[in-house]
């Protein structure tokens, strides 16, 4: 079974609260908030104003140069703010509030249930097309699309790998695309490839996926269509975009700058793909995902196609609630995800799970001395010393930080879940990781202006 | 609603290992041994752990309470584990007083001394046992002969170790399954080298530790001796040495249970691995040609005492910075 070459852990996948319940549609909320910035890069600038129409599908908001993305209305009806609002995180962020009337869908979108699967674009007329449709990663990282698309000069794209490994514990989202929607997956996998010009394209499932797996093969085998599935072995982060592409091709993305397409790699989500079916076949926009909405404690977990900018308390509202007593409400999964203050703030693009603790769970464990036990160094997928990254950041010796490659953290937590101790690992070296970049990024810019 | 809400930064959940359940785990790890010895030495083991146990533990709590202050640490059972292995380390008929000052120098002057555990240099119950060896030799030198049989028969005397280095008993002679099951004087903890390896395992499988620093030692011992062993004869000294150098003195319990001790061993399996190899060729060395008959104790320290060094120079493989397959 491939996976990755070096760390990683195994936490139980609290799966089954989620994998078998089937994707149900999420009545349309009354009011959606939708945030400029919901993707990596600048937000987008927007193109309403308060009072104005919109209809489902409609731009509201424009990508602000090349590194940001399209965002559309997810209903149709009155915009009535345009406005600071407070997000998941507590942070004021710029949104635009929707309130709906109906559901009255633009006119060029194809809404029938028929899959398309013939397309004679070539590849810049796909890509644009995607970017038009503001599609972004869906992962979690919401990486625009289109850019990890146009593949920088110098560089040649031999692998599209699709991420269908859904390491994340609890999170069933992607599963139940591959499970419910993999023609429509596969058809955007074969859009994919056209737009990048590559013959080779592998999706990477995790091997506690059996059904997803089958499924996918099932259909490519009678369809012909020309794309393999790689079992992967459960081991978390197996979905880590650099240790998946290592799992898959045996090629290792060097430190930051370099990207995946430095080693001849893109990767997209297995949901993205379905996105790009839609955007340019269906001429749909990016305006509604599946996000499951699970946790131990919860009474129906469910996995929800939910539009854009629906508040997050409505999923759990579904879900039958939130447990008794002191809760942890997160967006996203329990090695990445964010923790939530907030839970009326919207769904986003990248919001794959909601995911909910409740009692000793919700908590951090208790805080002990390092006993040096050299998990974390074992656990850490990209082979650095988070004991010694800690201690380096305490003292605040940034030098030492750079040359320990303090930037090729991911930040997949390994570390700080694996350590007897209980030591906030991944927080200090969030901190020492985010002031070595500022330094870089300042002696990169003072180089700059010295010529 | 009600619900007070959790904010921390992720990751939101946490492996069930923690501190105290890896010491548990390495106690448990010990009972076989712990067993095979009050069989082969009778009740006066459970004396003698016991002893060390309480003694270690309530020294610690002292400390913390009287000199150091906050909160007592002696719940995540590092002084009991520290108790048991320096009581694995004396002879069963050793008078409770020594036990006691062996538990003052473990535990107060090796780990309390610079900050409680984490932060010592050195093995506590090493330097602990090391002390006591060099202050009341006699004591410690002297075993009780075993209750069942014995590694040479019908010889009673010595440990197989300093009965070869006074030239007592030849090599030939040694029954090495008698050595394997227990059946020869030596500490407590040390003579039943099927029970160590039993404890290793499950070690190993719980993943307490990693196969590294056993395997280095163990397997560098074995290689040395096999290189000695040629070069002196041959023969069936080829495979008989080596047996018998690991199943001897404190090799197993040495390279499972010392030598892996989280705080005073390298960080990296390349640095876990260097360390081994150093502890087994030292020991090897002062085997063979130094004054004492066993330098397992002394390896161990020796090489803690280089840790730090290995930490700094020998780092993991770092992803994406390897040749890659194109």
């Amino acid at each position: 079974m491939k996976t990755f070459p070096i760390g990683g852990v195994h936490p139980s996948d609290n799966k089954k609260w989620s994998n078998t319940k089937a994707i149900e549609v999420l009545e349309l909320p009354d009011v959606v908030n939708i945030p400029l910035g919901q993707h990596i890069g600048a937000p987008a600038t927007a193109k309403v104003a308060k009072g104005d129409k919109v209809l489902t599908g409609q731009l509201i908001a424009e990508a602000t140069g090349f590194m940001s993305a399209n965002i559309h209305s997810p209903i149709s009806g009155t915009v009535t703010a345009v406005d600071m609002q407070v997000n998941g995180q507590g942070l004021r962020q710029m949104m635009i509030t929707i309130k709906r009337e109906g559901d009255e869908w633009m006119p060029e979108i194809d809404r029938s249930a028929e899959i398309k699967r013939e397309c004679d674009l070539d590849s810049a007329a796909i890509i644009a097309k995607i970017k038009d449709a503001g599609i972004v990663g869906m992962g979690g990282a919401t990486f625009p699309t289109h850019v990890k698309l146009s593949i920088p000069n110098g560089c040649k794209a031999e692998y599209l790998i699709i991420n269908g490994v859904e390491c994340e514990p609890y999170l069933t989202s992607d599963h139940r695309t591959m499970l419910e929607r993999g023609k429509e997956l596969l058809v955007g996998v074969e859009i994919l490839k056209k737009a990048l010009g590559v013959e080779k394209a592998v999706i990477g499932v995790e091997n506690n996926k059996p059904d997803a797996i089958a499924n996918l093969n099932k259909i490519i085998k009678e369809e012909k269509f020309v794309v393999s599935v790689a079992p992967l072995k459960v081991q978390y982060p197996q979905g880590g975009e650099k240790q998946l592409i290592a799992a898959i091709t045996g090629r290792e993305v060097p430190p930051p700058p370099a990207l995946p397409i430095h080693v001849g790699a893109v990767v997209c989500n297995a949901s993205t793909a379905v996105a790009v079916y839609e955007a340019v076949q269906k001429n749909k926009p990016l305006i509604e995902r599946v996000v499951t909405i699970t946790g131990k404690e919860l009474k129906e977990p469910r996995n929800l196609l939910t539009r854009m900018g629906t508040p997050i308390s409505k999923l759990i509202e579904m879900a039958g609630g939130l447990p008794e007593g002191d809760v942890k409400v997160v967006n996203g999964g329990p090695m990445m995800g964010r923790p939530m203050v907030n839970i009326d703030s919207p769904v986003t693009k990248g919001c794959s799970g909601v995911t909910i603790y409740s009692g000793k769970e919700a908590q951090r464990v208790n805080v002990e001395s390092c006993i040096k036990c050299a998990k974390c160094v074992s656990a850490c997928p990209m082979g650095l010393e988070p004991y010694l990254i800690i201690r380096l950041t305490q003292k605040h010796m940034w030098e030492e930080l750079e040359a320990e490659y303090i930037t090729n953290c991911i930040e997949c937590g390994c570390c700080q879940y694996s350590c007897p101790a209980g030591l906030s690992l991944l927080d200090y070296v969030r901190l020492g990781k985010q002031t070595v970049m500022g330094i870089i990024r300042a002696r990169a810019a003072a180089d700059a202006a010295k010529k | 609603m009600a619900n007070k809400f959790f904010v921390a930064a992720s990751p939101h959940v946490h492996s069930p290992q923690s501190t105290q359940s890896l010491m548990r785990d390495v106690l448990l790890a010990l009972l076989p041994a712990l067993a095979v010895s009050t069989v082969v030495y009778g009740i006066d083991v459970l004396r003698v752990t016991a002893i060390a146990v309480v003694s270690c533990v309530l020294i610690e709590y002292l400390i913390q309470r009287f000199l150091i202050g906050g909160a007592s640490t002696i719940q995540n059972l590092s002084a009991v584990l520290t108790g048991v292995l320096l009581a694995f380390n004396l002879p069963s008929d050793i008078p409770w007083w020594i036990i006691v000052i062996g538990s003052v120098v473990a535990i107060g002057v090796a780990k309390m001394t610079f900050g409680g555990l984490g932060h010592n240099p050195f093995n506590p119950a090493l330097v602990g046992r090391v002390f006591l060896l060099i202050a009341y030799p006699v004591q410690m030198t002297s075993f009780p002969q075993p209750s069942m049989g014995n590694y040479v028969d019908a010889f009673a005397g010595a440990t197989p170790l300093a009965a070869l280095k006074a030239r007592a008993v030849e090599l030939g002679d040694v029954n090495l399954l008698h050595m394997f099951t227990g059946a020869m004087p030596g500490s407590m903890g040390e003579i039943a080298a099927l029970a160590l390896l039993a404890g290793g395992i499950y070690m190993l499988w719980r993943r307490v530790i990693t196969w590294h620093i056993p395997v280095a030692v163990l397997g560098s011992m074995a290689v040395f001796a096999f290189i000695v062993a040629a070069f002196t004869g041959g023969g069936e000294l080829l495979y008989a040495m080596p047996a018998f150098h690991l199943l001897a003195g404190g090799a197993m319990l040495g390279a499972i249970f010392m030598a892996t001790d989280y705080v005073t061993s390298p960080m990296t399996p390349k640095g876990m691995i260097i360390y081994g190899v150093g502890i087994g060729v030292i020991t090897m060395i002062i085997r063979l040609w130094g004054a004492y008959p066993e330098g397992m104790s002394f390896a161990i320290l020796l090489m803690n005492s280089v840790t730090p060094l290995i930490n700094k120079y020998v780092k993991p493989r770092r992803f994406g910075l390897t040749s890659n397959k194109k």
